[in-house]
């Protein structure tokens, strides 16, 4: 089999699908750890999002009281409105209650985990789909060779998780809130001298990171996958928090990391598909130590935030 | 008021203190509790009934006790480690993986020795071969964690590549290399077949950790039950890394980096060396747990794909015991316990009242939720102690507050 | 709230004691399952054919108890202990290859209680254990055969668990009923690793369209992934294990369906002559434990109906052997 055949545009493409929720979900936890909290919990705050975000579309749809891109929104709203609470209530924990965050995120995660499959199982029963965001066809792009298929033929949750990541190294890099953010994880005592309040921002930067993994499960919920199922991100949230290490706490190198994992993901799939003779497993442990390859490799010049995992307390 | 009596109310007062400290963790639970009973009344379930259930189940009995030890086994191998680990400044989120790669050397150690014949004029010998058997496989599965984990410090301390994403890593790696040799190399031969179960052959008896059964009654306790002598080999082991930690030099420089690196450099501690040794010895208790758990329980290593599947998750729920535990490897054996009982009494729960086992899972986190956020408490109060105890009006104030 | 607890208690105590009255002419089954009930999948067959039971006996005479997601294969041997030593239950069901070695232990302490463990051919020697198992290579044929039938670009796409089991029975399967019809056709299959990764299984789904697949298969519960790829791009879909009619809206085209019910009646009526295991069932087309449902949305030719017909009349007759390297190893187990 020629490289052509591995190397399909398709390949990039579902690359892009499959980094999505990894992107939101990243991004997100950069936030949370560059303020010194570090949110074991992402995969349950992912699950609680993806499935109340996809129950508010499945109710509103099968009523019919929205129509379809009125159902699509609320469903969004909802996923970021619970991941906030979710955000909060962590933030809560770990910045008011100063509660080891290691653990605490574990327990989060174990809660998100098991109530998303109990109401699930007692409001919806079994899986069911939804008309989730469509695929957007673009007048001309989406009919270009190659770069249609890879760039022009996704959906908008999509579009939007790769605009945020500018956005986020914008806000983290060059506005005053970022700066506090950076600030509070870097060296506490001197930002709360400065007049920053250290709860402040690091319960800002922990919701932030609740709503982002809230939209992240819905992206799969009502974007991608279009339903729900139990432990629907299967652990994807501990990956997201894997790829904030990889891309050393900056947005751009996060999402690379997320790309580069759903690229060897992507490929190892194309793979199987088109009849290589390598055993299975192999190919689906290739994505972890090629990710793990990678950042040997890498130069690394970031420094981690200091006050990571330690919760601020006041000198008297 | 003279010294010596002074002293022992000092001693007393202490003593009352650290039984209020636990307070708090109660008040926790029983919030947890008290939420989730909200829950089991929206399911139509009454919460005594169900909390009744649970108990029962944990340790309503000879067997269920038993039970509940024997999933605080690997539960506390893993907590040791990761009390290391966390000791050292490491995060190792890598113990699924590490318990697996261990359990894999240890049953294959233990296939190959035990199939091996002694010859006749060492007939006499077969029990001490039939330990060493058991030493060796023990040995090989603490090896084989060990240095699993130790590759995490080993990438940390030379690549710079961090030991949570290395380890989440790690992780699936583990369960992946597990599915091929299960269904390659390590395939129980009376398996071979179109539908093959994915799992090892059944080690013979000499290659067995033996049951453990403990000299009260008629007949012993826990006799008949599945208790093993892991849960022995755990606190021993415990104890000694209680002192390995706080009473040897090797404990103190890998303490020392935890504590503060830079300053641990300046006095001439090599910190790359400490971390891979807090990795290499964190994964090797991952490992040994993984390992126990073959040869003291299931006899075989067996996949369903998936990690939980063979592990139950002990490579996480050790975390959370080491932290429970105050990050002291003697704390981690009565947390150890407790949550074996909590996942034990959970499962009889939902048998008996047909709950969801989602509901458990919830109940789990809102658990370590409540009692992780109640430590502040604990710590708030000893804050006052110290201050308190420096005056001897402070004492008489401790006393009536007590 | 002590005065709370002791009228729980005492409720228990009475509840209980109703039960052990009622109890002479129920038939008491406990089932353990590894995943959920609703998993549209292996755990939801076994559940459907206890609902199933319960619905033809009556409630007065048919009870059972499940205990589900129980993936950890350790906490396994804790509830059909528990189940085996309550002696309320006449039969105590581990739907789970995996859960073989703990029945092989716990039948020998038990040996007045009758188990059942699945899907595998083998009681252990013992007699109070029954094993069953389903020829899921016969419905993966059927469905290859049809999916022959129905593929335009030539090209078919599987996506499976891990390389095991029922799993590996229905994908060589349906490759050797693809085959039958037409060797040219491709037949792409994907194991991703996992019985449980929906995001995966879904990527996996989408390659193969991208690869030129216009009918998807698969099996275990994350196949709901590729369903609803397959919804989503209007190409068609064979499913396997329970009934996935109502998510595959208008693409499903037939779905492997395991009756367990027609094996554990007559475990039931078995057991309560006293005849307590030493048997070994497997589900097939010719015995009824095998179903092929059509999907009601999908209209199938006359044509097309025929074939299928005499694909079924030829795995019943034994004319058709789905995997015929097997068959040589059955006789000589």
């Amino acid at each position: 089999m020629g490289l052509d055949e591995i190397l399909t545009a398709s390949v990039f493409a579902s690359a892009i699908r499959l980094a999505t929720p990894y992107i939101f979900a990243a991004l997100g936890e950069t936030f949370a750890q560059r303020s010194g909290v570090l949110n074991l919990g992402v995969d349950g705050m992912m699950l609680m999002g993806a499935f109340t975000g996809f129950y508010a579309v499945h109710l509103a749809q099968q009523g019919e009281t929205l129509s379809e891109p009125a159902s699509l929104l609320l469903g969004v709203a909802v996923a970021l409105v619970v991941g906030a609470l979710m955000g909060l209530a962590m933030a809560f924990v770990s910045v008011t209650l100063k509660a080891k965050q290691g653990i605490s995120g574990i327990g989060v995660y174990l809660f998100g985990l098991g109530l998303s499959e109990l109401l699930f199982q007692q409001w919806v029963g079994t899986p069911k789909s939804v008309n989730g965001f469509p695929r957007i066809e673009f007048p001309l792009l989406t009919d270009l060779p190659i770069v249609g298929e890879i760039f022009f033929h996704h959906n908008l949750l999509v579009y939007v998780a790769f605009a945020l990541v500018p956005i986020s190294a914008y806000v983290l890099n060059s506005t005053t809130f970022g700066l506090m953010i950076r600030a509070v994880g870097q060296n506490p005592e001197a930002a709360d001298a400065m007049g920053v309040s250290v709860a402040r921002v690091r319960y800002a930067t922990t919701t932030i990171g609740g709503m982002l993994a809230g939209l992240a499960g819905a992206s799969l919920s009502i974007a991608l996958i279009n339903l729900f199922q139990q432990n629907l991100t299967a652990g994807q949230g501990f990956i997201a928090v894997a790829l904030v290490y990889f891309g050393g706490w900056r947005p751009w190198t996060v999402a690379a990391g997320a790309m580069l994992f759903s690229f060897v993901n992507a490929l190892q799939l194309q793979i199987k598909v088109i009849g290589a003779d390598i055993p299975s497993e192999f190919a689906v442990m290739a994505p972890y130590v090629i990710t793990i390859i990678a950042l040997v490799f890498a130069t690394k010049r970031h420094e981690q935030p200091t006050a990571l995992t330690k919760p601020y307390e006041r000198g008297e | 008021m003279n010294k010596a009596s002074g002293n022992s109310q000092l001693a007393l007062a202490g003593r009352l203190n650290r039984l209020i400290d636990f307070a708090p963790v109660l008040i926790a639970l029983l919030l947890a509790l008290l939420v989730a009973s909200v829950l089991l009344l929206a399911l139509n379930a009454n919460p005594l009934e169900a909390y009744d259930f649970m108990l029962k189940g944990a340790v309503g009995s000879e067997n269920a006790t038993a039970e509940t030890l024997v999933k605080a086994t690997p539960i506390l191998f893993v907590g040791i480690g990761i009390t290391i680990a966390f000791r050292g400044g490491m995060i190792n989120i890598g113990g699924e993986g590490q318990m697996i790669v261990g359990a894999l050397a240890g049953v294959t150690i233990a296939l190959v020795m035990g199939e091996m014949r002694i010859p006749p004029e060492l007939a006499k010998e077969r029990g001490a071969f039939d330990v060493f058997i058991v030493a060796c496989s023990l040995v090989g599965g603490f090896l084989a964690g060990a240095l699993y984990g130790g590759l995490a410090g080993f990438l940390k301390a030379y690549f710079d590549v961090n030991e949570i994403l290395s380890t989440i890593m790690l992780n699936q790696i583990a369960v992946q290399m597990m599915n091929f040799l299960l269904n390659g190399i390590l395939l129980d031969p009376a398996e071979a077949g179109f539908n093959n179960i994915p799992k090892t052959a059944r080690l013979v008896t000499a290659a067995q950790l033996p049951r453990l059964s403990l000299p009260i009654g008629d007949p012993h306790l826990f006799d008949r039950t599945r208790l093993h002598w892991g849960l022995i080999i755990a606190i021993a082991l415990a104890v000694v890394i209680y002192i390995f930690l706080w009473r040897t030099s090797w404990g103190y420089r890998i303490r020392a980096v935890g504590e503060n690196q830079r300053a641990s450099s300046y006095a001439g501690i090599n910190v790359r060396r400490q971390m891979m040794f807090s990795m290499f010895l964190a994964g090797g208790f991952a490992g040994l747990a993984g390992v126990v758990q073959v040869l003291g329980l299931q006899y075989r290593l067996q996949t369903d794909g998936s990690p939980a599947g063979f592990t139950g998750a002990a490579g996480f729920n050790g975390i959370v015991a080491a932290l429970f535990g105050g990050l002291n490897p003697l704390g981690a054996i009565p947390a150890a316990a407790f949550f074996g009982g909590l996942l034990v009494g959970a499962q009889k729960m939902q048998r008996e009242l047909g709950v969801p086992a989602s509901l458990i899972t919830a109940v789990n986190g809102l658990i370590v939720v409540f009692v992780v956020s109640s430590e502040i408490f604990i710590i708030q109060r000893s804050k006052r102690r110290v201050s308190l105890q420096e005056t001897p009006e402070g004492l008489d104030e401790a006393e009536e507050t007590g | 709230m002590k005065k709370i607890l002791a009228i729980g208690v005492l409720f228990v105590f009475v509840a209980a004691g109703l039960v052990s009255l009622a109890q002479e002419d129920v038939f008491r089954i406990a089932a353990l399952m590894p995943s959920a009930t609703n998993d549209l999948a292996f755990s939801q067959s076994m559940y459907d054919a206890l609902a199933a039971i319960q619905e033809e006996l009556g409630e007065e005479a048919f009870e059972f108890t499940v205990q589900d997601s129980t993936y950890i294969v350790d906490d396994a041997a804790v509830a059909l202990r528990d189940w085996a030593a309550s002696g309320e239950f006449q039969l105590v069901i581990a739907h789970g290859s995996q859960y073989g070695p703990i029945v092989e232990e716990l039948a020998a302490e038990f040996t007045d209680v009758s188990f059942a463990w699945g899907t595998r051919q083998d009681t252990f020697g013992m007699d109070n254990v029954y094993s069953y198992a389903a020829a899921s290579d016969e419905g993966g044929y059927f469905n290859g055969v049809l999916a022959a039938h129905l593929t335009e670009t030539g090209v078919v796409g599987l996506v499976g668990p891990i390389e095991v089991g029922d799993g590996k029975l229905y994908a060589d399967g349906f490759a050797n009923g693809v085959a039958s019809v037409d060797e040219e056709i491709a037949v792409n299959i994907v194991f991703i690793g996992s019985f449980s990764d929906v995001p995966l299984a879904t990527e996996a789904a989408e390659t193969h369209l991208a690869n030129g697949a216009d009918i998807l298969t698969g099996t275990a519960q994350m196949v709901v992934g590729p369903i609803a790829v397959a919804v989503a791009n209007d190409v068609l879909w064979f499913g396997s294990d329970a009934s996935q009619d109502e998510l595959s809206e208008d693409i499903g085209v037939a779905f492997q369906i395991y009756k367990w019910e027609v094996l554990l009646l007559d475990m039931i009526s078995n057991i309560k002559e006293g005849l307590l295991g030493g048997e070994y069932y497997k589900l097939t087309l010719e015995n009824g434990g095998l179903v092929m449902e059509y999907d009601k949305d999908f209209e199938i030719s006359d044509e097309l109906m025929a074939i299928a017909d005499e694909t079924i009349a030829g795995i019943v007759s034994g004319d058709i052997v789905p995997i015929p390297d097997m068959m040589e190893e059955d006789s000589g187990e």
